[in-house]
């Protein structure tokens, strides 16, 4: 009955579509940022987006097209950058950054009046139209392609880099395969959540997965369905409540990580408890002092083997 | 190991009058070294003599400036068969910022110039499997990296280093911040992969446990080759016993009389891992670890009595063998 109603709307009908294929594509390029701790990379095209979202308007062509252009482009940068320049990286990105930010509301507010500005800054998922649901699709399908196809080098690159450049991988061309597919990610989103909010799209379903998983491959996968998860119930949530899809996305996804980490965190307690009783610890093995992740040791207590 | 193609007879790593600066600032120069097929050298020195520099380049993450670097008889930019090469970074996890099992990890060593866009197939679980058992964390493999310790996790990085089978095995201070179980496990496996003929060349603080197993050990210094020649204990300066260092014109008490400058030696200690006899000549059982013949010859390690006639030929007459060490308990000299 619920669905009927609201499947039945086009609008809707759009915006589920849209939410399903962002909420599958972002925590799938989120996982290799978190593997190499970049987890805020996606945040910063985000601001470089904008840039070419104002282009877009300006030049009176599509600013979701425009955004892809400088947000690769931007993506570009940031790879060259962060594989130069080892000290005075961060500051040189956030220049790219904050330059982002203040070209797009620069250019959006030349093109005559800023009430488009609000829609990709938090999305606008419910004027979501049938050209931006063919552009969003078919860039989705590319990411898809990228992260899961290439998976085992990318996994591979995002792990230790330089034992990747040492197997012979092309680690500059998958870097910058990464870069650009997250800049694509950004752009795809930005209509969904919004520029200010995509990169939690990003990570926070992978930080949720992670709390319960101990692969790669099961944490991808989880991330993924948490991703689905919370854009479909943000959207719903959103037309019954009247909310803001966007926050209604990210605040649904934040909520999924607190309930996975509270759960791993008693997981963690009751298996510690377990083999404290049973006395069959393996030496060593993941004894917080003797452990150099850098993981907080609650995490590392929980993912202990049985 | 046969191998198809020119480079039988070709060593391993080439090193010849290589110079190294990383961001305008010199860290090599004029490094010149050979490891032969078949060998296991040891590269010692102190914090900031370059070691670890050498390795990076020779397996060429650093640019060489001046030199060059010859794998298997082939200059560096042109040298093309990564397969062959088995690198162990530096590392103090082999965990990243998701989740992944000793599997994965190890599975990635895999990927190859050639194969790293194909899929997994039997073949290759069955070396994941196998570089595993060779490390002894076989039992591991679904576990999560993170929840390993130190040494277990410096394991895993090395199976992931010979889950492609390499010629040729480079590692970058293997032994840092593994415990004593994990070291001797570690020594076993090394010593199981050398009678396969694998080369190896590792960076390393002390020899310790792999005493046995090291064929020659090359010091550096400053930048450049301090000592080239049979395996000596220490590669760095001790603050309360630099003079140990080879190359130095300092006898100590319970050296043999006739020991010569390059001599190995062990500082004083209380419980020194291994009291080195030296002896000119080399009596009793020799391994052979010359530059000739090398590719697989019956190895001693490990035995009673090794016997090593080692070095360079430019040194060979004027370095001493290293006959009967004596192994006892306690912290290594």
């Amino acid at each position: 009955m619920l669905s009927n109603t609201i499947f039945g709307l086009a609008f809707m009908q759009r915006a589920f579509l849209a939410a399903l294929v962002i909420g599958l594509a972002a925590p799938a390029i989120g996982t290799y940022l978190v593997q190499r701790r970049l987890a805020l990379m996606g945040d910063g095209l985000g601001h470089v987006a904008l840039t070419g979202v104002g282009l877009g308007l300006i030049t009176n062509t599509s600013p979701v097209w425009g955004a892809v252009l400088v947000a690769v482009a931007g993506a570009a940068a940031v790879e060259l950058i962060r594989e130069r320049a080892k000290a005075s990286g961060d500051v040189a990105l956030a220049m790219l950054f904050y330059g982002g930010l203040a070209g797009g509301s620069m250019l959006i507010s030349l093109s005559g009046g800023n009430a488009n500005l609000n829609a990709y800054l938090f999305g606008s998922i419910l004027s979501t139209t049938d050209g931006d649901l063919w552009a969003i699709a078919s860039l989705a399908v590319g990411v898809l392609l990228v992260t899961l196809g290439l998976r085992r080098a990318l996994f591979a690159v995002c792990q230790d880099e330089e034992f990747a450049r040492v197997a012979g991988l092309p680690v500059r061309a998958l870097n910058l395969l990464l870069a650009v597919t997250t800049a694509v990610t950004v752009t795809v989103g930005m209509r969904v959540v919004g520029v200010l909010m995509v990169s939690a799209l990003m990570v926070v379903p992978v930080a949720a997965a992670q709390q319960l998983t101990r692969a790669f491959a099961a944490t991808m996968g989880l991330a993924m369905a948490i991703g689905v998860g919370a854009a479909m119930s943000g959207v719903t949530m959103s037309y019954y409540a009247d909310t803001p899809p966007g926050a209604s996305i990210v605040l649904i996804a934040i909520a999924v990580f607190l309930l996975a980490s509270v759960s791993a965190g008693l997981v963690g307690r009751r298996r510690g408890r377990t083999r404290a009783a049973a006395g069959t610890g393996t030496p060593g093995a993941g004894a917080p002092v003797s452990n150099p992740s850098s993981r907080p040791p609650h995490r590392t207590a929980r993912s202990l083997p049985e | 190991m046969a191998r198809a193609g020119s480079d039988i007879g070709a060593p391993a790593v080439a090193v010849r009058e290589v110079s190294v600066a990383l961001g305008g600032r010199p860290i090599l120069h004029g490094v010149d070294t050979t490891v032969h097929s078949g060998e296991t050298v040891a590269l010692l020195g102190a914090n900031g003599s370059g070691k670890s520099t050498l390795v990076k380049t020779i397996v060429g993450l650093y640019p060489v400036d001046g030199g060059r670097v010859e794998l298997f008889g082939t200059p560096l930019p042109a040298f093309k068969s990564w397969q062959r090469v088995g690198y162990v970074p530096q590392r103090t996890t082999a965990a990243a910022g998701v989740p992944a099992t000793v599997g994965e990890v190890v599975f990635s060593g895999l990927l190859t110039p050639r194969t790293w866009i194909g899929r997994r197939g039997r073949t290759d679980r069955a070396a994941v499997r196998e570089a595993l058992a060779t490390v002894g964390m076989l039992d591991r493999i679904g576990d999560p990296v993170a929840a390993l310790s130190g040494g277990q996790q410096q394991r895993v990085l090395i199976a992931r280093a010979l889950a492609r089978r390499p010629d040729l095995l480079i590692m970058d201070e293997p032994m840092a911040g593994v415990d004593l179980v994990s070291q001797q496990t570690f020594a076993d496996a090394l010593a199981g992969l050398s009678e396969q003929g694998t080369t190896i060349l590792l960076v390393l603080h002390e020899l310790g446990p792999l005493a046995p197993l090291i064929d020659r050990t090359v010091v550096l210094r400053a930048g450049g080759v301090q000592y080239d020649g049979a395996p000596v204990e220490h590669g760095e300066d001790d603050p309360g016993h630099g003079h140990e260092r080879p190359g130095h014109d300092h006898v100590h008490p319970h050296d043999a009389p006739n020991a010569a400058p390059g001599t190995p030696a062990c500082p004083p200690g209380p419980t020194p891992v291994e009291t080195l006899k030296m002896t000119m000549s080399s009596s009793g059982p020799a391994r052979s670890a010359g530059p000739a013949g090398s590719a697989g010859p019956a190895r001693s390690a490990g035995s009673a009595a090794p016997g090593v006639s080692a070095g360079p030929a430019g040194a060979a007459n004027a370095l001493p063998s290293i006959a009967s060490p004596t192994r006892k308990a306690g912290p290594a000299c």
